[in-house]
């Protein structure tokens, strides 16, 4: 049995929406930092499900690449993360708010 | 040897450098003679010329010497090169030999100024515009020069600049030659459009429509105006006699003040060819003289009488470019440097004794006190007066019988000016070297009220230290020389046989057919001269027997003349305020719309700004939220725009 793939493509706008809205909502950097992980997820899963539907191995490939630029971005931002710790008793992104114009 | 013409500007050049550098560490007197080496250097080039020139004949006496090309854009081409031949030649001469004695008289003179080698400076700056003014080949090289001796008068008019009447009266100066400048640009812009190039030669060969050369002389005879204080630009004149005395007498009466005279002479086949411009130029010149020479008869200041007597002498020679006398306009000019020259620096001579007095009503009696100043003044009143055989004799007479021959009402103006010429300078004589002293009367009146024994004391102790003393030989040796030059200055062109007038023969190349010779019968010249020597003597006579003993004749002195007709009040009224009250105008609109326009558009940007900064919160998520919310519009638009 095969799943139809508009299931695997409303998936992926759950779990994109959930990352929006929580990247929105929450004031933890950490949490913030896993919905946008959320969020480059669920557009991975779209592009496998659009290379399975069309029979396009692009698509997979491109997966690759969001992995790699993802993995990069996690280890500049939990470097970032980790600083900020060290400098600052809690990780709520509305105390940074040094660049108020 | 004609070559040696490229030294003659190049000397005061050279010194002039020299002395910028290290005038101040080469100090009072040398600087000073460096100076005065620096003219005398140009003089004996100018006498090497004048010899290489004398080697040519007739029309070959034109010799143009390119040293570089200057400008050279389109059909625009301009060398700066020098005109060498008769008319130049005999500018340079004089105004080197004269220059030179000015320079030697100033070592003397400005001793002891704080401003000493700076004074030199400007002087010998002055001398190269001048010398590249008279021999420039184009209009725009003697326009170089021509705006370079407006410059060096400006500086040394306010030479002692913390005098604010000094400061006024550069300005003064300045604003009015510039009124004149105008008309000379104009003249060089109608040639250019009418024959396409500014040679003096292009030009004097043109064949000209009488309107293109009627303008072309106007324009000129407007920068000549001012430049040679002709009426209405003259009253710039009186009031540069703020300057040290030694200017006065190079610049303001021997040598720049020519300058228009010069170049209405230069462009003498121009003149012809506008018969009425002439007659303008004839009747504003007499006017001129005739109006500077009454005013000149009520001043009492020793150097504002000869500076509207040089006004009224630039006059007559105006009278002769107009009357197409070109040979007798040169010739006055020649002999008024001489003893013009002369009786500037005996005044200069008598301030300096006199420890800086200029009211001749409180001088007198001075030949006993400065014989050799006296002597060589009177040598020189003489002169102007027109007492044969005096020089200013011959050059006058020779004007008025030009002015004769063009209309007789220009000679009856000619003659009356010139008979209140020997009258006014009859009065400075009396009031100065005759009659009795009046320095110290003026002490001992002030003090009237003082004891009768400490008066005496007193006065004996200030006599003493404010005798006249006769001046140094620099100051003196420069008086004897223009005194011998003004006495026989009129052999350069003696009347009545082609073979006396030098002069006139020597400048027939350049005049040739512009020159609108007298014809007149021998006797009819005899009784002009006779009649023209009987105003002067009556003039001498009158004025010598009414100041023998006087010193306050207001009858002969009315107050108009006083104040030289209230002319600078007119102007004030008439020119200065309106003009100020434009300029605040455009002030009052340059401050509230230009600069308005300016700050309203940078108080917009900083409003702007300061509405639009509200929107950097600095909060993480308010940007994700502008980020989100922008990523759905777009989406929007591309559904919409794809459905629509």
């Amino acid at each position: 049995m095969t799943v139809p793939v508009h299931l695997y493509l409303a998936l992926a706008a759950a779990l994109f929406s959930i990352g929006a809205v929580g990247l929105l909502v929450r004031r933890n950097v950490l949490v913030m930092f896993m919905c946008v992980e959320l969020m480059l997820n669920a557009v991975n899963l779209t592009f496998v499900s659009f290379a399975r539907e069309l029979n396009d191995i692009g698509g997979q490939a491109l997966v690759f690449f969001v992995m790699v630029v993802a993995a990069a971005e996690v280890v500049v931002g939990l470097g970032v993360i980790v600083a900020i710790f060290r400098r600052r008793s809690g990780a709520t992104a509305d105390d940074l708010h040094i660049l108020k114009g | 040897m004609i070559d040696a013409a490229a030294f003659i500007p190049l000397c005061p050049l050279v010194g002039f450098t020299i002395l910028l550098f290290f005038g101040k560490r080469i100090g009072d007197p040398l600087s000073g003679w460096i100076a005065t080496t620096a003219m005398g250097g140009a003089f004996i080039s100018a006498c090497i010329t004048f010899a290489g020139l004398l080697q040519l004949h007739g029309a070959e006496r034109h010799h143009i010497q390119k040293l570089f090309t200057w400008i050279s854009a389109g059909s625009l081409h301009v060398d700066a090169s020098l005109l060498v031949d008769p008319l130049s030649v005999t500018m340079v001469l004089f105004i080197t030999g004269v220059g030179t004695l000015i320079h030697l008289y100033s070592v003397g003179y400005m001793h002891g100024d704080e401003k000493y080698p700076k004074f030199f400076v400007y002087l010998n700056l002055f001398a190269f515009s001048m010398l590249m003014l008279v021999l420039g080949s184009s209009m725009l090289v003697a326009f170089l020069g021509w705006e370079g001796v407006g410059a060096c008068s400006y500086f040394l008019i306010s030479f002692w600049f913390d005098r604010p009447t000094a400061a006024a009266a550069g300005k003064k100066a300045f604003v009015t030659n510039r009124v004149g400048d105008v008309g000379f640009m104009l003249a060089m812009s109608l040639t250019f459009v009418t024959i396409g190039s500014l040679d003096f030669t292009a030009l004097n060969q043109a064949p000209l429509a009488r309107a293109t050369a009627t303008g072309i002389a106007l324009l000129l005879f407007l920068g000549a105006a001012g430049k040679s204080a002709q009426l209405p630009l003259y009253i710039w004149l009186p009031d540069a006699m703020e300057g040290p005395t030694p200017v006065s007498a190079l610049i303001h009466a021997a040598t720049m003040v020519t300058a228009g005279v010069y170049l209405l002479c230069r462009v003498a086949p121009v003149l012809a060819q506008a018969p009425t411009a002439s007659t303008v130029i004839a009747i504003v010149g007499v006017a001129t003289a005739f109006v500077a020479a009454t005013i000149a008869c009520a001043q009492n200041d020793i150097k504002k009488v000869l500076a509207y007597s040089t006004v009224s002498q630039l006059g007559y020679m105006m009278l002769a470019v107009g009357c197409g006398a070109y040979d007798a306009a040169i010739f006055h000019m020649v002999t008024h440097a001489f003893f013009k020259a002369l009786m500037f620096l005996g005044a200069g001579s008598v301030i300096h004794g006199m420890h800086h007095e200029q009211d001749m009503k409180k001088m007198g009696a001075l030949r006993k006190f400065m014989p050799i100043t006296a002597y060589t003044f009177i040598i020189g009143w003489l002169s102007i007066a027109g007492v044969p055989p005096f020089s200013g004799f011959w050059s006058k007479d020779e004007i008025l019988l030009a002015a004769y021959h063009k209309s007789p009402i220009l000679w009856a103006f000619g003659l009356i000016t010139a008979l209140l010429t020997a009258y006014y300078m009859t009065r400075q004589v009396r009031l100065v070297f005759y009659g009795e002293q009046r320095f110290a009367r003026a002490d001992h009146n002030e003090h009237a009220a003082d004891a009768e024994e400490a008066e005496h004391a007193h006065d004996a102790q200030h006599e003493a230290d404010h005798t006249p003393h006769e001046s140094p030989w620099v100051m003196t040796a420069p008086l004897v020389v223009l005194a011998a030059l003004a006495a026989l200055g009129g052999l350069l062109n003696l009347p009545f046989s082609p073979r006396f007038a030098v002069l006139s023969h020597f400048l027939h190349p350049v005049f040739g057919e512009s020159l609108i010779e007298a014809h007149s019968a021998t006797t009819l010249k005899l009784v002009l001269v006779a009649v023209t020597t009987l105003a002067a003597l009556i003039g001498v006579a009158y004025g010598w027997n009414r100041w023998s003993s006087a010193t306050d004749i207001p009858a002969l002195e009315p107050r108009l003349l006083a104040n030289a007709y209230e002319a600078d009040t007119i102007v004030d009224t008439v020119v200065v305020r309106p003009s100020r009250a434009l300029a605040e105008a455009s002030f009052a609109v340059d401050r509230n719309v230009v600069d308005g326009a300016v700050n309203g558009v940078a108080t917009l940007v900083g409003k702007g700004g300061g509405l639009l900064r509200t929107a950097q919160t600095g909060y993480v998520r308010s940007y994700a939220l502008f980020v989100a919310g922008g990523t759905a519009l777009l989406l929007a638009w591309v559904v919409f725009r794809s459905v629509g």
